[in-house]
């Protein structure tokens, strides 16, 4: 079965043109398309020349992320039959600069990422003949779902505190952050206590949720910077009472 | 080389999205608590007043200290759930390897809420 569809898309050339622009195209579309099947549509059918980001087409990659009626959203997994509006607006993600058309740079959120130490950081090193970290299945559960996250920046997109400071080190590096500060074989939570617990870290968030909200993985990046507070303050009240065994 | 576009965020950027909206509510319900603090300080000082706290006890009884009073405790409930329902995502607890249930613990913070308040009722009036 097919149906007439319209996409509004914002286009950014900035070879040609200065300003951006809104460009619509009307084509028929199929009951199961999700948008990004309609963009690869007006890519190969219609118009060549529109640019966007896009792999896997099955919500893994986190590539294909764009504002979809002004929600953030994967575009490979918001279907175009579920848009009752005689238009889809489809803009880049913002709070990021635009390249072209809907292509971002993510450079600052890739540049953020490491910043926060996401990986391992044991006690104490073990020769690789002692064999792995070992670790149970409900010590797993507790870092599980935060660590589910593929990077596709809808949180930031959707983080009114990073759209107006953009030094805010953002939902997704705190994220990454909490997962290996309560991964059971981590001691590293004192060392990334300058970053985290910095200015532009923990305490820039208010608490507006939405990133949570546009989360395609139910990571809770909003929940995970809730506890980070509540963890490194007490670490810091430990540190007042015990000074010198207060600190991890 | 391309030039790249920045899109800074507008002023109005709150009234562009309900959860947005409703973000900038409860945190401007914070200021009812700084307006009723300010208004015990002015209570305090009326006290050096001819009688003790009479210029506040007079301005007590006025309607627009009872309007002010509702306002206040209107916008000080709506602060105060919207902290006891975020309780859940800070404190995270598990027994038995089970997380236990968020609306659990939003709801025992809840009850000792009303419970404190209570006591706190019943020793002043």
């Amino acid at each position: 079965m097919t149906e007439q569809a319209v996409l509004e898309v914002y286009r950014y050339l900035p070879d040609d043109e200065a300003e951006p622009r809104f460009q619509e195209y009307e084509f028929a579309y199929k009951d199961n398309w999700v948008v990004l099947d309609a963009l690869n549509h007006i890519k190969t059918e219609i118009d060549p020349t529109l640019s966007f980001r896009w792999s896997c087409r099955m919500g893994v990659c986190g590539s294909c992320g764009m504002m979809v009626n002004g929600e953030a959203k994967l575009t490979c997994e918001a279907y175009v039959r579920d848009y009752d509006t005689a238009t889809i607006k489809i803009e880049p993600l913002t709070h990021f600069p635009v390249i072209r058309d809907l292509v971002i740079n993510m450079e600052d959120f890739m540049a953020k990422l490491p910043t926060v130490s996401p990986w391992l950081i044991p006690a104490e090193d073990k020769a690789l003949s002692d064999g792995e970290y070992l670790q149970t299945p409900a010590q797993m559960a507790h870092y599980k779902r935060f660590s589910m996250c593929i990077n596709c920046m809808l949180c930031y997109s959707a983080c009114p505190v990073y759209g107006l400071d953009s030094s805010f080190t953002g939902p997704a590096a705190l994220a990454l952050a909490n997962r290996y500060n309560l991964d059971s074989r981590d001691d590293g939570q004192g060392q990334r206590a300058d970053v985290v617990t910095a200015h532009e870290g923990i305490w820039e968030c208010t608490y507006v949720g939405e990133c949570t909200q546009v989360c395609p993985k139910g990571v809770d990046p909003a929940g995970a910077i809730q506890m980070l507070k509540l963890s490194y303050a007490l670490d810091w009240a430990k540190s007042l009472v015990m000074p010198r065994g207060g600190k991890n | 080389m391309t030039t790249e576009l920045t899109r800074p965020l507008p002023r109005s950027w709150w009234l562009q999205k309900s959860p947005y909206f409703q973000f900038m509510i409860r945190e401007l319900t914070s200021l009812a608590v700084l307006a009723y603090s300010s208004l015990i300080v002015w209570a305090l000082w009326s006290a050096n007043d001819k009688g003790p706290f009479s210029t506040f006890f007079d301005f007590l009884e006025t309607p627009l200290s009872v309007w002010l009073h509702m306002l206040v405790l209107v916008a000080a409930l709506y602060h105060t759930g919207s902290w006891i329902a975020l309780t859940p995502k800070v404190m995270v607890l598990w027994q038995d390897d089970e997380q236990v249930d968020p609306d659990l613990i939003a709801g025992a913070n809840g009850i000792l809420f009303l419970a404190i308040t209570g006591v706190l009722l019943w020793l002043v009036l």
